[in-house]
């Protein structure tokens, strides 16, 4: 590593920190964007066997270059802009809609020391950036000037607004007993406790204690997401595809890749956050990478799993489970964690 | 000019444009999004500050959840440019006395090493996080203005639900008291009208 600094150091002189910098970025820009892609392969490949069909098998052998095959058309076809389209806007919103999903990749640990930026509020940073995210779906719904894309719109802003705050609240809870805004610090602090000592590491991690806030990310981050069950933004028997109805190739492209990147997200976050990161489950195995890939994968499967297997919630029933379910069981467990706190059954200290 | 004051003057140059076009454009939903940059933008200057929490606060609250709910409104108004500008010499005399005292209240905070204020020390030692410290503060020395601004914040809460909230659903069940003292001529009346022809 210190040859490798040394040899950077001659070759770009003053200018090697920012070099060094994007060639992190790049390193972690380019295998999230290989991932969504075969996101995609696994989406299909799993929700066919789930309904006994094989899903794609044309394409490369098993289908495997299927998504690079999409990817290709989706290249090379033309963007159509609506005649009564706001211009400049609908081209910005597919941008805005992908950004935040590659920017909150900054703060996300893979192991404890390999992080692009280990800055001391990363859970805060994480919340800010993307709830920027539903700024690309409003503004591609405005601008198509297409009823069915306006009301997808609509209702994926309210949808996000709402769960928002129950998975604020979550997170809440996580940074109570970890004491810390810092990712790496919320690991670290699940590899310690009595379970922990007895080399089962995994009953340890933030997801017993807090299993009802467990619960409520996994479902708020589902509908964050808005993906199947609550995909009412885009539900195709109602509002034909909701908010991206008028985009084409490209444009329309950078909105599913920032879904699928969102997707991967959550699937971290929920790692980082409840299931232990990078720490082995049990403690003759090491820690590492593989890990954290192992659990997100799980949360992926999760995802695709629940997409195939339950109907899509109806809206006034979407709105009472965030508002009138998750949110007072946020506000108990809340005080729960409080009291058990400052009691003298502290398991987090 | 090193790094640090490129970045502020690059930030504050994106901030004055966005706060002009908010004023300035005409169609509402441009300058909802003027303003949602300017948020970033300001939250950018604050970290730039080493404030970080506030930073990361100000783009959370405003630009992540009040500016949506603000673009959800504009978007769906049908706002006429020219009726809104009708009365603007009217108001212009009273808009900028209020501009004029802002003017002065920002010139007495920024020029306080002139009017001999004892400035505070900002810079505060790395590893010191500054959520910890407001949060510290927040519920000790401020305890009572926190308790009582989130006092506020829930009276206009429920405020905006007692304004909103129209009584429960009326229940459309049937009351087979009521039922079963129906008389027909209370539902049904015959009429005797000669026959039309056209």
């Amino acid at each position: 590593m210190d040859a490798l600094m040394n040899v950077g150091q001659g070759i770009f002189g003053g200018a090697w920190p920012a070099v060094w910098t994007l060639l992190k970025i790049v390193l972690i820009v380019a295998p999230l964007m290989l991932g969504v892609a075969y996101l995609t392969y696994f989406e299909r490949k799993v929700i066919g066997y789930m309904q006994v069909r094989i899903g794609p098998n044309r394409v490369g052998p098993l289908g495997l270059i299927q998504p690079i095959a999409d990817g290709l058309k989706l290249l090379l076809k033309e963007i159509v802009v609506p005649s009564g389209a706001n211009k400049g806007i609908f081209i910005i919103a597919p941008m805005l809609a992908i950004a935040p999903a590659l920017a909150a990749w900054a703060v996300i640990p893979f192991t404890d020391s390999l992080v692009l930026a280990n800055i001391d509020a990363s859970l805060l940073y994480i919340m800010a950036i993307t709830s920027m995210g539903v700024y690309g779906i409003i503004l591609s719904g405005w601008a198509s000037n297409s009823k069915y894309a306006f009301l997808g719109a609509m209702r994926s802003a309210a949808q996000m607004v709402s769960y928002e705050v129950a998975m604020g609240f979550s997170l809440i809870c996580v940074l109570m007993v970890s004491n810390s805004l810092n990712l790496v610090d919320i690991v670290n602090g699940q590899g310690e406790g009595r379970f922990a000592e007895f080399g089962l590491g995994f009953l340890s991690w933030n997801w017993l204690p807090l299993l009802p806030m467990f619960v409520v990310y996994l479902i708020s981050g589902t509908a964050e997401l808005n993906r199947a069950p609550f995909d009412l933004a885009e539900g195709e028997s109602e509002i034909v595809a909701g908010f991206h109805v008028e985009y084409s190739g490209m444009a329309f492209a950078l909105f599913f890749l920032a879904e699928y990147a969102n997707m991967i997200l959550v699937s971290a976050l929920t790692s980082i956050m409840f299931l232990g990161g990078w720490l082995s489950p049990v403690g003759f195995l090491p820690d590492g990478i593989v890990w954290l890939l192992a659990k997100m994968s799980f949360v992926l499967f999760l995802f695709l799993w629940f997409r195939a297997t339950f109907p899509r919630f109806r809206y006034d029933q979407l709105m009472r489970l965030g508002w009138k379910v998750f949110v007072p069981i946020c506000l108990i467990w809340l005080l729960v964690v409080g009291v058990w706190m400052m009691s003298p059954l502290n398991i987090w200290k | 000019m090193d790094f640090q004051t490129f970045v502020f003057f690059f930030l504050a140059a994106i901030l004055i444009f966005a706060s002009l076009r908010v004023i300035t454009a005409r169609n509402p939903v441009h300058a909802v999004l003027h303003l949602i940059l300017a948020f970033f933008t300001c939250g950018g200057i604050w970290a730039l500050l080493q404030a970080e929490f506030l930073a990361i606060a100000i783009i959370l609250v405003y630009a992540g959840a009040v500016m949506v709910l603000f673009l959800f409104v504009v978007m769906m108004l049908d706002i006429n440019i020219d009726r809104i500008r009708q009365g603007f010499w009217n108001y212009l005399p009273l808009g900028a006395v209020l501009g004029l005292l802002m003017v002065l209240e920002m010139g007495l905070v920024l020029g306080s090493k002139y009017f001999q204020v004892p400035a505070a020390d900002a810079l505060v030692p790395a590893g010191v996080s500054n959520t910890k410290e407001i949060g510290a503060l927040m519920f000790s020395e401020y305890v009572y203005p926190f308790e009582l601004a989130s006092l506020v914040l829930l009276v206009g809460m429920i405020a905006a639900i007692v304004l909103t909230y129209r009584g429960p659903k009326k229940s459309k069940n049937t009351n087979p008291n009521q039922q079963v003292f129906v008389k027909a001529k209370d539902r049904i009346r015959v009429l005797q009208m000669p026959v039309e022809k056209d």
